[in-house]
């Protein structure tokens, strides 16, 4: 399949996968305007405009495969599919890849794609100072190399089947931007127009892209602080489409309304209470088995997000490969939860306190399974803490007993494979599926070990999981065509349309 | 035909004499003490706070080593007294630094905020004199009408309304149920786009204004009251100036002074509730960088934005004193005294 077609085809696809997610067809028209203004609406403003500068996933809502593009492109659906790599081969060791560059490639400010820009571009992600969330997983590259004008060569120190899609991570900036923390040049197909601070940012169609032209004109992502603002922005038409609604009690006025859209995708945010597995009686897998069976999820996701939302059973979402519906391994159970504590030699229960972050919905979550508890003899006290407080006692000191938190990112079931990390779980055996997936030689192998380490984990009542947000997307019924996923948060405008 | 009372010829004789330069020099010593102070409070309080600036500069996953060069980066390893010492010379030369998350400069971003909440803040408080003045002096001129009854009660309900729950009120009716105006947010260009500027200001200005403005036209009517009731204005009466007339002459001037301590108060006030209407309207100004700040512990921004806030505050309260002596040279007399 040559390159170009590659691409009208992935973007078919997404097309498609649209037109069965949204029920009416009436907004799926014929004719749209191919120079529409598309008005976004989001809470999450970019806190500068560099991905390894700390800027936030607001950035990645914006400028992922709209500014820049990365040689490998996560689509909203969840596969790793190339963008500015035209083609690659690995070396038989798995050691060497050898990627060549898609022809015909500028970026905004007139150069040319060159084999330097994308050794500059992966450097810039694994340098000392780089903040970047991703910086870690690239951390198996010993060297890279441009030997020719379209030919990189990256050599890894160990396997990495996942290294196309840790890739999609890394921006390709022309190695003539130097600080790209207030402006950018990337190859995407919208450069950056004006952004400011604190209120909006625009981006308008390229003129020089290489591939298919955008089905709109220009885009303006308008940041708002409170989602009510938000919300009664989309009512008023003061915006076009808003990338994600937090709270379930604001749907209503946009669901019996034939003037919106509303879409619910997967996210890959997951609610739970993560134990100290190295403290007593947390070190138990019955004692963890116990409390996972003596909570109600339904009736917790329920009170949250009514219809809304997912139970997965484990860490695993369902855009990861290697997703398994795994809610029946310590399902509700008050009775069997008892009998699991008097095992574990707590027949009159325990007492521990759950670390809370202030913010939403942790304090609720929090009160709901304090009820839940206490009905299987067990007292949980509530600690509230700051984001701040979280970081410094339990990410970085493992001072805690329990604490609660979302985790955001995708393919994140790899933080069970380090003992290290800050629930402290330990299983050899999935230290060595995790580090065995990632030097497998073919994502097939790939994905049998991680679903394995993720049956495990489920097994082992490694966290207390407790819910999948829903991701749910709000558009006024004329514009069509946006991710409805939002995999790491990206937020692909290109495909907007805006019906005449 | 009217005679001039007394105390006005004194005034003539007075203004601009050195009594008032006196005053206002002892007046500035005061207000850098003050600043002096407030900065002392905040290097203490931004220091109380738990976790180390590095951590929130470098972000999760940082190693010992680059915490440590962080550290000495930030001078955060430095003795307290020396980082004190470094944190004053720099509020003196208006660095306020970079931030730690935008990498922008603290006081460019502020100058650019500044330019929402200033307007937001002054038109406010303009709306509301105009609005608070003439109502108030209604009130208590016609305290026994009905309509002097009921504005008193409105006004009372006025100063019970939260600041949010009136901004979210008037959205409902004007931006949701009317299409009147915006609803929120601030245009891309900013006020260069001067009619959607403007039109997004309108929402803001009225909800500061109308809750400021309830607060202080509980003011002016219990100083028109005073005023009522006063020997000079029976004086004028006896003197043979009619009602209205002794009442704009001598009655504003002498009700005027207690109002103004009270405006430089309120509108520092005004100036902080301002914070709380742009996170309703979603608009660019301190407010928000302000919550930005703490949610982020972005302390250069979070410093910069408290001492640009406090200077402000300060000097409202130093111009409300001085404009207080100018209007009133009972307290000029006084102060001549004390010099």
């Amino acid at each position: 399949m040559s390159p170009l077609s590659y691409r009208i085809f992935g973007r078919a696809l997404l097309t498609a996968a649209l037109l069965a997610s949204v029920s009416a067809g009436a907004a799926m028209a014929q004719s749209y305007d191919k120079d529409a203004s598309i008005r976004i609406g989001s809470l999450y403003e970019p806190q500068n405009l560099d991905n390894t500068a700390g800027a936030g996933q607001g950035i990645n809502e914006a400028f992922n495969g709209n500014v820049y593009e990365a040689l490998f492109q996560l689509t909203d659906a969840g596969a790793v599919e190339p963008v500015l790599s035209a083609d690659y081969s690995v070396s038989d060791d798995g050691l060497t890849y050898t990627f060549t560059l898609r022809d015909g490639v500028t970026f905004h400010s007139g150069d040319p794609l060159t084999a330097a820009d994308v050794k500059y571009s992966i450097e810039r992600v694994t340098a000392d100072d780089s903040k970047s969330s991703r910086k870690k997983s690239l951390s198996t590259i010993t060297n890279i190399e441009a030997p020719a004008d379209k030919t990189v060569v990256i050599t890894l120190s160990s396997r990495s089947i996942s290294l196309p899609y840790n890739l999609s991570y890394v921006w390709i900036v022309n190695d003539a931007a130097t600080d790209i923390t207030a402006t950018e040049d990337g190859t995407g197909p919208y450069k950056l127009e004006e952004w400011r601070r604190g209120s909006a940012l625009a981006l308008a169609r390229f003129d020089g892209y290489w591939g298919d032209a955008p089905t709109n004109g220009d885009v303006l992502y308008q940041y708002f602080t409170d989602a009510t603002a938000l919300n009664n922005a989309l009512l008023t038409n003061a915006v076009d489409v808003i990338t994600s609604v937090q709270s379930p009690d604001s749907l209503a006025q946009f669901t019996d309304n034939p003037a919106f859209t509303v879409t619910a995708g997967n996210s890959t945010t997951k609610e739970l209470l993560a134990y100290n597995d190295r403290v007593a009686p947390f070190d138990n897998v019955k004692v963890r088995k116990a409390l996972a069976r003596g909570v109600d999820k339904a009736k917790l996701l329920n009170s949250i997000w009514g219809d809304y939302g997912t139970l997965i059973g484990s860490f695993v979402p369902p855009t990861d490969p290697w997703y398994e519906d795994l809610t029946g391994v310590d399902a509700y159970d008050v009775e069997g939860a008892k009998a699991l504590l008097a095992e574990a030699g707590y027949p009159d229960g325990f007492e521990f306190t759950l670390d809370t972050p202030d913010y939403d919905p942790h304090p609720i979550v929090s009160q709901f399974l304090q009820g839940e508890y206490a009905k299987i003899g067990v007292k949980m006290n509530i600690n509230i803490i700051t984001a701040n407080e979280w970081y410094t006692k339990i990410y970085q000191s493992h001072d805690f007993q329990a604490t609660l938190q979302e985790h955001v990112n995708h393919r994140d079931i790899v933080f069970y494979g380090n003992p290290d990390f800050y629930w402290g779980y330990n299983n050899p055996e999935v230290v060595k599926l995790i580090a065995d997936s990632e030097a497998a030689d073919s994502t097939d192998a790939q994905t049998d070990l991680l679903r394995k380490a993720n049956e495990i984990i489920a097994e082992d009542a490694a966290s207390n999981w407790l819910y999948l947000y829903p991701q749910i997307v709000v558009s006024a019924s004329n514009v069509s065509g946006y991710p409805i996923n939002g995999l790491n948060s990206q937020f692909f405008a290109y495909d907007i349309e805006k019906a005449q | 035909m009217t005679h001039v009372p007394w105390c006005c010829k004194s005034e003539q004789r007075q203004i601009g004499g050195w009594p008032i330069l006196a005053y206002t020099v002892r007046r500035l010593i005061i207000l850098a003490l003050s600043l002096l102070i407030a900065a002392m409070a905040l290097f203490v309080l931004l220091r109380l706070l738990p976790g180390d600036p590095a951590n929130a500069l470098l972000g999760v996953g940082a190693t010992d080593a680059q915490i440590a060069a962080a550290r000495a980066q930030l001078g955060s390893d430095q003795p307290l007294a020396t980082q004190f010492v470094q944190y004053l010379g720099n509020i003196a030369r208006f660095d306020l630094g970079t931030s730690f998350v935008s990498r922008a400069s603290v006081i460019g971003e502020i100058g650019n905020r500044m330019a929402v909440t200033v307007p937001l803040t002054l038109l406010g408080f303009l709306l509301a004199l105009v609005i608070a003045i003439p109502l108030g002096i209604i009130a208590a001129v016609r305290a026994h009408t009905w309509y002097g009854w009921l504005i008193s009660v409105v006004s009372q309900l006025g100063i019970a309304i939260p600041v949010f729950w009136l901004g979210i009120l008037l959205v409902t009716a004007f931006s949701i149920n009317l299409r009147w105006l915006p609803s929120g947010g601030f245009p891309l260009r900013g006020w260069q786009n001067l009619g959607e500027a403007a039109t997004g200001m309108v929402l803001p200005v009225l909800t500061v204004a109308l809750v400021m403005a309830a607060s202080l036209l509980r003011y002016v009517r219990a100083a028109t009251l005073d005023v009522l009731g006063s020997d000079f204005l029976r004086t004028a009466r006896a003197l043979g100036s009619g009602f209205a007339e002794a009442l704009l002459r001598h009655g504003l001037r002498n009700g005027a002074v207690p109002v103004i301590s009270i405006l430089g108060i309120e509108l520092a006030s005004t100036f902080l509730g301002a914070v709380v209407v742009e996170r309703v309207f979603s608009l660019p100004g301190l407010g928000s960088m302000l919550l930005l700040a703490i949610q982020q512990r972005d302390y250069p921004n979070l410093q910069g934005v408290l001492i640009v806030s406090t200077l402000l505050v300060l000097l409202i309260g130093f111009f409300a004193d001085l404009l207080q002596r100018l209007i009133d040279p009972r307290l000029r007399d006084r102060a001549r005294g004390a010099a």
